[in-house]
């Protein structure tokens, strides 16, 4: 329980502080009490930001209310009175609430500003409570119910519950007052119809030809349920606009200092508490590893600070000026390379940390160091921005020479590796120090022969991607865990399509299917979260039990294909024997680690061209790019390259080395 | 095994009596066996009897029967052996023609007559009575969530547990579900291990995994077993053994069984001896392609030039039912010997002879380079499907 109040005191702090990040949020554009605010952001943003796209179609209805109402019908005085108070709440309420509704509030607290936005504020806090709860009741009182139902019907727009939808039916009618008992009979019945679903409900209304009236009402219905898909992508777009969203992967040979680095580095830009901070240090000290007090930022575990090593990804979020991160810390040492795949998996650039300290960059680099392996794991898993963060300069007293040592070595190999050039930057830091983290380094010696950017500003300077939003959800499952409340937590990144709480949705390989109850984003709740975000799903309707790590949350319209045999078209790494059917091999593929076998040889690709050059060969040596196919033990969810680049890579392993990472070509059954 | 009687030539007729006594002799008898032998071992079997009224009664009858094999069937679990046939010999209890089932037992004798004895089959006999008993091994490969608990004996690989859960992952602020996970993960390994693992028979335990793993279980293993008095832990603490593998699969058996802290202990087991072997075929792979070769077609055309140095097969090939691909693969076998190569058969219950199956079964590593013989055979061994 007291975990439960802990994480709520939190979101609240965390209110607050965006409230100081962003300077100008919704919450005093309306000027509500903080705890509505709490209770009701989300919705209220997403309603912003719908007036905002949909503002012709506002316009049109607002042209048409106005010849149904009447306040043409004012004296001049009050006339002019109107005018003025509208003026006034324009102020306050900007764009948000329509002038139709605006009138209203003000002639039924007759010309008092005040009055009026407190009706105003405080009917759209209700209303929106009571839609929340699926409230279907008729609210069937005119003159206020316009002001009430219009909060209501802008909100059934982006929910899309099929309760909503009615309301939105209902609400309409409001705006004609001269609906006679007949018509409100036909609307019921319209109603009841269009719980069946929203489509169904669309297509009552246009199946019934003796509704002429209404056809112009139907637009808005129409238009709206259809604009719900679009509104998502939109409003994600827009939302990005501001900030974009970023998966950023740290990685390199165990002891290269990725922990400590970016734990100094999220210390310095304050996302860690300076109190923890002086726990850290001071417990740290008391272990005898005073210089781990940053990492143990990133390394939660007793097992991972007793030992001084990272075992498992840390996850955690920070921001920079045009980008919120996603920050992954990937695990260095080579038993846990199955953890950093997963990891990496779901990034989408990287940092390559090297130690510049004498010996410890050749050990990282030569064979059987992870920095290799660790660059072409990550390019072969998509990333292709990569900013490599020369470590440890001090102990190298800042020497360019070694700096472009290091670099010219690195850049030679990421060039093989397939990053371009000018995707790649070399930025040295100190990472224990903090010297060309957060700020550039004063450091005579450095500063002497660098003036590039430091970390954030690469970080910063990062290309954001391009998201496949329009194509079918999936969601790779990377934990699953118990919360409080009903169903349980799985977390993954989305990797195409967006989801929305309430949808239901496929789990495969169980092949099962559940409903989402919540969404969580960077420990806060939202509506829905689109591709590329890193988000938490609360489920239910499934048992824990059949869900895995590496399972994939899908469309029910189009889910992703399963099987235990494919084809794939792999890129042999560097390898001591060489690959031969029947080799048992373990398939990452997601955050999924599923041991298999290859099943044959088809052939031997030409490495540019791709012609055969050669059919059914007896084994495959390094650096050739082959046409095989594997069989794993038991079902693997997959999608071909073609359709979903992201979904259609997958790395092998063998005895602990990673020996080709490949693309999926075919799925036979 | 223990070899009662032996009447027989090679590649002619004759009889073998054995009694089997431990679990793996079972293997043993299962490749030795063929449709159309005849066995004859002690059995039961449900006799009805029909008095003189017409009243009806049935009784197990332990009796002595021998049938005429045509359905073998093994239970790698149980290690259980069952074989089903028709009577061939008159019988108090059974008519002739009549289907019984044997299930062959531990220490009861067995006659097994073959119209044919071949070479292959005189070395498993020769193989199963050798009295050198090799330490049977138990194999505990984890990472975290995965286990698979497993015992080594000289020709089978058995599985005994596998645990499988799933493991939260380490969150911002919160690990305790991770380890509560993880001590309950421990937990079921350990009484995996406590019931799957007679440490009477068992000389040695391994504990392999990734990372630290084994540390962490072993830790938690003797705290746990000093908490709650388990003797036969802390008995036999000095068996266990912790030993580097890179995941928790099955296959990564194979890892830990070269591991040279492992063979230091448990010298040259059958086990390790295969995965030596075969490692040294992916080895002449890589350097000398035109040295290694898989494939029944290749191995043959090898043979035919006298190349073959060691031959690799898998005793898989041997328990065919079709007559005539046995006896090639019994040819080959016995050309190979006769000018000089070693041959390894496999057993394929291992891991590396599971991969060796997967590999058509046949590999073969070559004195001298011939030229590649791949392009002019299209179809060898690999079936299309």
């Amino acid at each position: 329980m007291s975990r439960h109040r802990n994480v709520r005191g939190l979101k609240y702090d965390e209110d607050l502080e965006d409230d100081d990040v962003y300077g100008h949020s919704v919450d005093d554009d309306y000027c509500i009490s903080p705890a509505t605010a709490a209770q009701f952001i989300y919705k209220r943003d997403d309603y912003n930001v719908r007036a905002f796209i949909e503002e012709p179609l506002e316009e049109g209805e607002e042209e048409e209310e106005p010849s149904h109402n009447n306040h043409p019908t004012l004296p001049g005085v009050d006339q002019a009175r109107l005018h003025s108070c509208l003026d006034r709440m324009r102020e306050v309420l900007g764009e948000s609430v329509s002038e139709q509704v605006m009138v209203d509030a003000v002639l039924s607290s007759q010309f008092d500003t005040q009055q009026a936005l407190d009706l105003l504020l405080s009917q759209e806090g209700k209303q929106t409570s009571k839609i929340k709860n699926k409230d279907a009741a008729p609210l069937w009182n005119p003159p206020i119910g316009k002001v009430k139902d219009q909060p209501g019907r802008v909100d059934c727009d982006i929910v899309p519950k099929v309760a909503k939808m009615t309301v939105s039916g209902k609400q309409i009618t409001g705006f004609n007052i001269p609906s006679t008992a007949a018509e409100n009979d036909r609307l019921r019945k319209n109603e009841t119809l269009g719980s069946a679903g929203l489509e169904a409900s669309s297509k009552t209304n246009s199946a019934n030809p003796a509704l002429d009236e209404p056809t112009a009402l139907q637009t808005p219905i129409k238009s709206s349920s259809k604009a719900k898909q679009q509104i998502d992508v939109k409003a994600e777009l827009e939302k990005r606009g501001g900030k974009q969203l970023l998966n950023l992967v740290v990685i390199g040979h165990v002891d290269a200092g990725k922990s400590t680095l970016m734990g100094h580095f999220l210390y310095l830009l304050g996302n860690v508490n300076k109190r923890i901070m002086h726990k850290y240090e001071q417990e740290s000290k008391k272990a005898g590893k005073a210089s781990f007090a940053f990492a143990w930022v990133l390394d939660e575990t007793g097992e991972e600070r007793e030992r001084g090593v990272t075992m498992d990804v840390g996850m955690t979020k920070f921001e920079t000026n045009t980008k919120v991160i996603t920050l992954m810390d990937a695990p260095g040492h080579k038993d846990f390379i199955p953890n950093m795949i997963t990891g990496a998996a779901q990034a989408d650039v990287a940092i390559l940390v090297v130690d510049a300290s004498r010996g410890e960059f050749e050990a990282g680099f030569e064979a059987g160091g992870q920095t290799r392996e660790h660059a072409l794991l990550v390019r072969s898993l998509g990333v292709t921005q990569l900013a490599v963060a020369v470590n440890k300069m001090d102990q190298v007293n800042w020497h360019p020479e070694r700096f472009k040592e290091i670099s010219n070595k690195l850049g030679q190999f990421l060039k093989q590796a397939g990053f371009k050039e000018s995707d790649v930057a070399y930025i040295p830091t100190a990472g224990l120090n903090g010297e060309n983290l957060t700020t550039r380094s004063q450091v005579h010696e450095l500063k002497a022969w660098y003036n590039g950017a430091c970390l954030i500003e690469q970080i910063d300077s990062f290309k954001s991607l391009q998201r496949p939003v329009e194509k079918p959800f999936r969601l790779s499952v990377s934990d699953v865990f118990k919360d409080q409340g009903s169903g349980f937590c799985v977390t993954g990144k989305i990797k195409a399509g967006y989801v929305q709480s309430g949808d239901r949705v496929l789990v495969m390989p169980p092949n099962e299917s559940c409903t989402v109850k919540g969404i969580t984003l960077h420990d806060e709740p939202v509506d829905w979260a689109a591709a590329g975000e890193h988000v938490t799903l609360t489920v239910t309707g499934v048992d824990i039990i059949k869900i895995n790590v590496g399972c994939i949350f899908c469309d029910q319209k189009a889910p992703i294909k399963t099987c235990t045999r494919f084809r794939a078209r792999v890129l042999i790494f560097n390898i001591d024997l060489p690959i031969t059917q029947g080799l048992p091999v373990l398939l990452h593929y997601q955050t999924v680690s599923e041991p298999g076998t290859i099943r044959r040889l088809v052939s031997v690709l030409h490495k540019s061209t791709g012609e055969v050059l050669k059919k059914k060969p007896k084994c495959l040596t390094k650096g050739q790019n082959a046409l095989i196919e594997l069989q794993t033990h038991r079902t693997v969810a997959l999608e071909l390259y073609k359709d979903f680049k992201e979904l259609g890579r997958f790395m092998l392993r063998y005895a602990g080395s990673t020996i080709a990472a490949g693309v999926v070509t075919e799925i036979k059954e | 095994m223990k070899l009662l009687n032996k009447s027989l030539e090679r590649d002619s007729g004759g009889q073998v009596t054995m009694v089997p006594d431990e679990a793996e002799d079972m293997w043993h008898t299962y490749n030795l066996l063929q449709v159309g032998d005849s066995l004859q071992a002690s059995t039961i079997r449900k006799v009805q009897t029909e008095s003189a009224t017409g009243s009806v009664g049935s009784n197990r009858v332990r009796t002595t029967l021998t049938i005429s094999v045509e359905n073998i069937d093994f239970d790698t679990q149980a290690c259980l052996l069952r074989v089903k046939g028709t009577n061939i010999q008159e019988n108090e209890y059974v008519r002739m023609g009549a289907y019984h089932t044997i299930e062959l037992e531990l220490n009861r004798k067995f006659t097994l007559a073959k119209k044919q004895w071949d070479s292959v089959m005189l070395d498993r006999i020769e193989q199963a009575c050798d009295p050198a008993r090799i330490a049977d091994v138990a194999a505990v490969i984890m990472q975290e969530g995965l286990a698979h608990v497993c015992l080594v004996t000289s020709s089978m690989t058995v599985l005994r547990a596998k645990v499988e859960t799933n493991i939260p992952r380490k969150r911002k602020g919160s690990c305790s579900q991770h380890d509560k996970a993880l001590e309950k993960f421990y937990d079921s390994v350990m009484q995996a291990i406590i019931r799957h693992i007679n440490f009477d028979v068992v000389k040695c335990v391994l504990v392999a995994s990734p990372g630290f793993v084994r540390d962490q279980f072993s830790d938690y293993l003797f705290q746990q077993a000093v908490k709650l008095d388990i003797k036969l832990l802390l008995e036999n603490r000095s068996k266990f053994l912790l030993v580097h593998s890179s995941s928790g699969h099955k296959y990564a058996l194979k890892e830990v069984l070269l591991d040279p802290v492992v063979t230091g202990r448990l010298a040259d087991t059958k086990a390790a001896g295969e995965v030596k072997a075969l490692e040294e075929f992916y080895k002449m792979l890589q350097h000398e392609p035109d040295r290694a070769f898989y494939g029944i077609n290749h191995v043959e055309k090898a043979n035919e030039a006298l190349a073959i140095e060691t031959l690799l097969m898998c005793d898989e090939l041997f328990r065919s039912q079709d007559i005539a691909k046995r006896s090639r693969y019994v040819r080959l076998v016995d050309s190979v010997r006769e000018n000089g190569g070693i041959v390894r058969i496999f057993s394929s219950l291992h891991v590396s002879g599971e991969q060796l199956a997967q590999l058509s079964g046949v590999a073969s590593i070559l004195r001298f380079p011939v030229a590649d013989l791949s392009d002019q055979e299209e179809d060898s061994g690999s079936d299309s499907d």
